[in-house]
């Protein structure tokens, strides 16, 4: 019966560096405002990429912009290649996975049926088999196994930030955007969300991620890109783009960035002077 | 995706796998067992009782399994007056139910239904006008296909009017029903000021909601749009499930959200107007029978889907049957029962959703 059916075809596994998203000129338009002018950036299989900025600055329009949710005014977005307007959503949601700002739910599902919708785009391709098991790994990796059987509505912020999460991570997607993923979360839960991104890109996804948190951007990411006022400011290897002159620029608020005493990792901190 | 493709997956979706929560499948026989229990009864009370065993036996007649025919008086009651009431009350219970399921699922909210957000109002409005104008154009199907087209409109309105960035929010949805329910009183007033005597005394006695004037041409008319609307509606039932993430989230799991929109009002559409074309408005249905199911087994629309159906059958026939009994000889109008129960449930349903919001936005 499963010849009968025109089901997406999952996308071919791709090699470390590998570009899976990318970014060319890119403006974006929101309510008659400008909010992205000329953007160019790339996601790479392997890495993580952290975008970081302040408020206001386009982050999560980009983020959208790459999850082809928004258009592009001009320039333009491609997703494995292929232009981002191009995909068929099922197709796409084999290719990318996408965690929102904020989760909500309608009706009050269960923790379990929340990250199973996840495995939808694989009904009927060959991944269903392996719905059990990458549900089981993504709440384990998440950590919500504790709570499969409770209503998503019973639970708090945080632990639903990380139901959010499994959802998206059962999915295996190969590119993986996530939009202020830590925001609700205490540290431990910061620093695992941060080491599961690692994780992925180790195992060969792309992963981009918004972040507030620059010292999360800079011990996790592999290339952070700073964004200020609709435009990419600086891109690459963390300890080049966190510099404190551009910081403090960016975020118009005084900014020392120094090493770490054990360990020489790069930390920033704004200056407060008592 | 073609129609094949459609009947493939919902066949793998009522596999074991993908398994509804327990309480859905004790739910489904018991109410499968209260409808095989409440059709031979309903058959045999009313005004002119036969026992039961007379009814059962008269059908098996027909079916050639043996059993007996009955006289002529009886057997006559029995299929051209109490048969063609119980299968447009199951019909009507179903659409109706089914409905209420969909629209839920489809605005996100638990507060839609045909009836309280104008959609049933805007079909009467099309059965209305049909009958004072006496339009005759394609027979017995005439009044159920123009509420159909004046439903569908109505549907289109208050989805458009009623949403904003992807939501729904719960005031807007029942401001604009009150709005357009308040816009096809006045169309019903308008028909009925311009209809003659008989007319009026029709779209009266219909507009309370009532299945006494059934008859199997009654059945036949309203049969395609109700089976329609019933076989396509639960293909549709693990894409509500992933809108319940919100329209993004849902379309970032695959979901063509654009063209799931575009077939769930159409099937709103015909399955409310399968339900108001024949027995006018009987409101409550579609809001109280999917709310019942999801607290007893659960949200997911593949039970909630064709089991709001089944259960709104059952309620349907049972609330018809006290209909007319309690008050025999004369007969309560449907509409007016379902109403009496079903709003002060509603009353208590906004309340809850006030508390669980904190206010309204």
């Amino acid at each position: 019966m499963k010849l009968l059916r025109s089901r997406p075809t999952p996308p071919p596994p791709s090699e470390p560096g590998d570009v899976l998203a990318e970014a060319s000129g890119l403006h974006v338009r929101l309510g008659g405002r400008e909010v992205l002018q000329g953007v160019d950036v790339f996601a790479r299989a392997g890495e993580v990429l952290a975008l970081v900025g302040p408020n206001g600055a386009g982050k999560s329009t980009l983020l959208g912009a790459l999850a082809a949710d928004l258009p592009a005014a001009a320039g333009v977005v491609r997703i494995h290649g292929r232009a981002a307007d191009e995909w068929p959503a099922a197709e796409l949601a084999l290719r990318r996975a996408v965690l929102p700002q904020a989760a909500s739910l309608a009706f009050p599902f269960g923790v379990d049926e929340v990250v199973r919708m996840g495995r939808a785009p694989w009904a009927g391709t060959e991944g269903e088999d392996e719905d059990d098991v990458a549900v089981a790994e993504a709440m384990g990796a998440a950590e919500v196994a504790g709570f499969a059987g409770r209503p998503f509505s019973a639970l708090s912020g945080g632990e639903r930030a990380r139901v959010a999460l499994a959802r998206v991570l059962a999915q295996r997607a190969p590119l993986l955007l996530l939009d202020e993923p830590t925001a609700a979360l205490d540290l431990r839960h910061q620093e695992l969300v941060l080491r599961v991104c690692r994780e992925r890109a180790r195992a060969g996804d792309a992963v981009v991620v918004v972040l507030h948190d620059l010292g999360l951007a800079a011990a996790y990411a592999h290339r952070v890109a700073i964004l200020s006022g609709g435009r990419v400011v600086a891109d690459g290897a963390p300890e080049a783009v966190f510099e404190e002159r551009l910081l403090s620029d960016v975020y118009r608020q005084p900014i020392e960035v120094f090493p770490h005493p054990r360990t020489g990792a790069v930390l920033i901190s704004p200056v407060r002077d008592s | 995706m073609t129609l094949m493709d459609k009947v493939v997956e919902a066949t793998e979706e009522a596999s074991p796998a993908r398994r509804v929560r327990g309480g859905g499948w004790l739910l489904t026989v018991g109410l499968v067992v209260a409808l095989l229990v409440l059709v031979p009864v309903a058959a045999g009370l009313g005004a002119y009782p036969i026992p039961t065993g007379d009814v059962l036996g008269s059908v098996l007649h027909k079916v050639g399994l043996g059993g007996a025919e009955l006289e002529r008086v009886p057997e006559s009651v029995l299929w051209n007056v109490r048969f063609p009431r119980i299968v447009l009350a199951l019909l009507v219970g179903a659409s109706l139910g089914c409905a209420g399921a969909l629209m839920q699922g489809m605005f996100s909210n638990p507060l839609a239904e045909p009836s309280v957000i104008g959609v049933s109002a805007g079909a009467a409005v099309g059965a209305v006008g049909a009958i004072s104008l006496g339009l005759n154009f394609l027979g017995t199907v005439t009044i159920p296909a123009v509420a159909f087209v004046t439903g569908l409109a109505t549907v289109l309105l208050v989805y458009s009017m009623s949403r904003a960035g992807g939501r729904t929010e719960v005031v807007t949805l029942i401001l604009t029903g009150i709005a357009v329910n308040a816009f096809a009183g006045a169309l019903i007033g308008l028909f009925l000021f311009f209809a003659d005597t008989a007319a009026v005394n029709q779209i009266t006695f219909w507009q309370l909601g009532s299945l006494a004037q059934a008859t199997w041409s009654k059945v036949l008319a309203v049969l395609p749009f109700a089976v329609v609307g019933l076989v396509v509606a639960p293909l549709y039932s693990r894409r509500l499930d992933l809108l319940s993430l919100g329209e993004r989230p849902a379309r970032h799991l695959g979901v063509d959200v654009e063209r799931l929109r575009v077939v769930l009002i159409l099937v709103i559409a015909l399955l409310t107007a399968a339900a108001v074309g024949v027995s006018g408005i009987i409101g409550f249905v579609g809001l109280v029978i999917p709310h019942l199911l999801r607290m007893a087994a659960g949200p997911g629309h593949r039970f909630l889907v064709p089991g709001s159906a089944l259960a709104g059958a059952v309620v349907l026939l049972a609330a018809d049957l006290v209909a007319r009994t309690i008050a025999a000889p004369a007969e309560l109008p449907l509409g007016v029962l379902t109403a009496l129960l079903g709003s002060p449930f509603f009353f208590w349903l906004l309340r809850r959703t006030r508390r669980r919001q904190g206010g309204w936005a």
